[in-house]
């Protein structure tokens, strides 16, 4: 039985009218007749951080995966305005910045100049556009030196870092990061943390790092068994025990 | 596993490093086929061309012996050109009984042998000394210039990438076999007699379990790939590759570029 | 530590420059046949996996198994890559890992690799799927019994591929390294079997959907079951008789002119090694090697170019 928690004190920013995206009722399930998503509802604005949270097969990751329309449910997704549909795909992708958890999936190609550069290329940008778009997003996760190096030869905090890259230099409205800190040893999470900090972009990260949570971002959304069951200041989220602990969720 | 074990590139940041890779592509092509193409025999030839090898390795500052150090890798194979001795139409030299075949050793074959030994020995040292200064990204960059079918290229590229995360998968799983099947000596595991040792086991068994275990690889790998495929999508990707062209040619790679190849045309000359 | 499952890759220098370009001909015209077929039964995901697929078979190589006497057994994949992937997949995907190994290792040579792939991809390729093809629709075990059949074949008939182009060249006696070349891997291709069998049962219980009706597995041609029988029957009817009397097979193959042409350097079938028009100066011998040279490299330029329209 999925639990809903209707009456949360939620006070977000009222001005929020979902200016960088809204997701209205959105439902999918998979091929196999298995539900993931049975309608999910909520909207992010400009500079909004916010952390997504719930045990493992809440729906998370199917939730990120639609957001730039590599799956496809019934409802409605609209990004800085834009209707989601398969005519403007390739126009959201670069919208929506979506970072998968394993850098080894992430990272493909065989020396980061060429990762980075893979989204820009792919939106058919020019080559000297491309270049100045490499540049700058390794400049922002402070990677500049890394242009020439072998994917494989990065430490997992780099190849985090740089795949956080790969879609900065698609210059997105929203980045949507699933599990940055999974697997980073403490000063590699240290890094991140400050990088994520830093980056003036607004952000949808799933987690199960609360502490992490809890320093970075001001809002945080509970999902569980496929439905948004909270949404709201992560500082009230945090002291709400019982609403933790019906979720399987621990403080942090 | 440590990726270094998959790397050939050596920084040494000498002046054929800075070579462009498409022109290093073609000259090693080129020494490789000149040495095909010299007769058997062609002794100034074939050490005219190691001296080029010699000038090559001096010039990537690897030091002298760098390729000669691992040049011996084709050796094994050397053992199906002994045959060539008995082979090759010639004066006879001497001849022995083999399993019921008459072998004789012909001066040509000797010469022959001796010949292909020296021109793999050559080449292989070429395409030793290509791989040691040129990153592998430039090689398939220098094969996309020379007009190498993209899909393959890309399909290498991307071999490149994951060799170094599958063969991390296989050496775990190789590791847990290790763990599973050879720690317990029958003495010390009366509760597991024979049931643990996979020594006790067939040939048959060993095969299966080796083959379990390029199953699962497989199905790490294809679960792998959707993923990868989802990525790329999430970038833009819509089933055409493109590529940024960062190599251009300059007057100083033309320069030896061809004055390499002449010097290989000579070869010729001087072998025949 | 690098995979070299095989005594098939051949070194540079092992060919002669006649036998290595036929090669790359026959090759690169397989591929360009299969760089337009995987484009349609494969799409868009084609990239990925293909590239994944690669990787995969380069690391199932490293992966051994003791068989006796501090050998071991190791997988070669041509007949299991098409069984998965279907046969053009899997020789595009057997092309790229035979490149690495030649480019990256060594294990190989670059002038020698149009061989080296027809032999370890493309000929391992067409015997594994042609074999499969043909039960399709048979029960499980029969399948399983079949690909290990098609594994055991399709090393034999790289293992007589390989043999074959050495003695082409000159480079070896036929009625030495024959019987030893098929004795060797008569056994290296047991090793290949039970992997191949054992890695498809585990898939075939784990994720039957990838071998399914619909999968890339099951869109080959019929045409493929023919290519396997063609290219088992020459196994099957070659290697016992040339095994047996290479002098015969070495006397067909002089009276058809296969032997010398062969041996010999493109520019050798210039008369007497010199250009009518010059006679028999020095330049005239240069001319025709400067000539012999142009000719190669027109030939490959011209399989480059072909292979790219396409």
């Amino acid at each position: 039985m999925p639990i809903t928690h209707p009456s949360l004190p939620v006070t977000m920013p009222e001005t929020c009218d979902g200016d960088i995206l809204r997701v209205r009722d959105l439902k999918f399930n998979y091929p196999d007749g298995h539900a993931a998503l049975h309608g999910v509802s909520f909207q992010l604005c400009e500079g909004d951080k916010a952390a997504l949270v719930g045990p493992n097969g809440a729906g998370k990751s199917t939730l990120m995966l639609h957001l730039n329309g590599i799956l496809e449910g019934r409802g409605e997704i609209e990004v800085m305005g834009l209707r989601l549909t398969r005519d403007n795909l390739p126009t959201i992708r670069s919208m929506v910045g979506l970072v998968f958890q394993n850098p080894d999936d992430q990272l493909f190609s065989p020396t980061v100049f060429e990762d980075v550069a893979f989204g820009p290329l792919h939106m058919g940008l020019p080559e000297d556009e491309v270049r100045v778009r490499v540049t700058e997003a390794l400049a922002a996760v402070r990677m500049s030196a890394y242009a020439d190096r072998l994917s494989h030869h990065l430490s997992v905090g780099e190849k985090k870092r740089i795949s956080i890259a790969t879609v900065l230099s698609m210059r997105p409205s929203l980045l949507v990061l699933d599990e940055p800190s999974a697997g980073l040893d403490p000063r590699a999470r240290r890094t991140l943390i400050h990088l994520l900090r830093d980056l003036p972009i607004t952000m949808l990260v799933s987690t199960h790092d609360m502490a992490l949570v809890k320093e970075l971002f001001p809002r945080t959304i509970i999902m569980d068994e496929g439905r948004i069951v909270a949404d709201g200041l992560t500082m009230e989220i945090l002291d709400d025990e019982k609403l933790l602990e019906a979720h399987g969720l621990e403080r942090g | 596993m440590h990726a270094n074990l998959f790397d050939r590139y050596h920084h040494t940041e000498g002046p054929l490093h800075r070579l462009e890779a498409r022109v290093k592509v073609v000259l090693t092509v080129a020494f490789i086929v000149s040495n095909a193409l010299l007769p058997d025999g062609a002794w100034t030839a074939f050490g005219l061309g190691w001296l080029l090898v010699l000038a090559a390795n001096a010039l990537s500052l690897l030091g002298l012996g760098f390729t000669l150090k691992r040049s011996l890798i084709a050796l094994p194979f050397a053992l199906a050109a002994i045959s060539s001795i008995f082979s090759t139409p010639g004066n006879p030299l001497s001849s022995f009984p083999f399993l019921g075949m008459e072998l004789i050793v012909t001066d040509a074959g000797l010469l022959r042998f001796a010949s292909i030994l020296v021109r793999s020995w050559l080449s292989v040292q070429a395409a030793i000394l290509l791989v040691a200064v040129t990153t592998f990204p430039d090689l398939i960059h220098a094969l996309e210039h020379l007009r190498a079918p993209k899909i393959i290229t890309t399909v290498i590229a991307f071999l490149y990438r994951y060799l170094f995360v599958l063969s991390d998968e296989v050496i775990r799983l190789l590791r847990a076999r290790q763990a599973r099947s050879a720690t317990l000596p029958p003495s010390v595991s009366p509760h597991f007699p024979r049931k643990w040792g996979e020594r006790k086991r067939g040939v048959v068994w060993r095969a299966k379990v080796a083959g379990n275990m390029v199953g699962q690889l497989f199905l790490r790998s294809y679960e792998r790939s959707d993923r990868i495929y989802n990525a790329m999508l999430a970038r833009g990707y819509q089933g055409q590759i493109r590529t940024l062209h960062p190599h251009t040619l300059t007057r100083r790679d033309w320069t030896i570029g061809a004055l390499t190849v002449l010097l290989i045309l000579s070869l010729q000359l001087i072998g025949r | 530590m690098h995979p070299s499952p095989l005594l098939l890759h051949i070194p540079d220098g092992f060919l002669s420059i006649i036998v290595a370009v036929v090669c790359w001909v026959i090759t690169a015209s397989l591929l360009a046949i299969a760089i337009r077929k995987t484009n349609e039964s494969l799409g868009e995901k084609q990239i990925p996996l293909m590239g994944i697929m690669a990787a995969f078979i380069f690391a199932a190589q490293m992966i051994n198994f003791p068989v006796a006497g501090g050998t071991s057994g190791h997988l070669l994949g041509g007949a299991l890559a098409a069984i998965l992937l279907g046969p053009w997949a899997a020789m595009l995907v057997m092309t790229a890992v035979i490149a690495v190994q030649g480019l990256l290792f060594q294990d190989g040579g670059l002038v020698a690799m149009g061989a080296n792939i027809l032999n370890m991809g493309l000929i391992t390729a067409a015997i594994g799927y042609g074999f499969h093809r043909a039960v399709l629709t048979q029960s499980r075990r029969v399948k399983l019994t079949v690909a290990g059949l098609a594994a055991w074949t399709s090393v034999m008939a790289g293992a007589l591929a390989t043999t074959l182009q050495l003695w082409l060249s000159g480079t070896a006696k036929l009625g030495i390294i024959l019987p030893a070349m098929l004795t060797v891997h008569a056994l290296i291709g047991l090793g290949e079997a039970f992997i191949t069998v054992a890695a498809l049962g585990f898939i075939m219980q784990t994720r039957p959907d990838l071998l399914g009706e619909s999968s890339a597995s099951a869109l080959g041609g019929k045409g493929w079951i023919l290519a396997g029988i063609a290219l088992t029957m020459i196994v099957i009817l070659l290697a016992p008789f040339a095994s047996t009397n290479p002098d015969g097979l070495e006397r067909v193959a002089t009276d058809l002119g296969f032997l010398q042409s062969g041996q010999s350097a493109p520019f050798e079938i210039i008369p007497d090694y010199t250009v009518p028009i010059l006679g028999g100066t020095p330049l005239s011998t240069v001319v025709a090697g400067v000539i012999g040279v142009i000719v190669v490299g027109l030939v490959i330029g011209a399989t480059a170019i072909g292979l790219r329209k396409k």
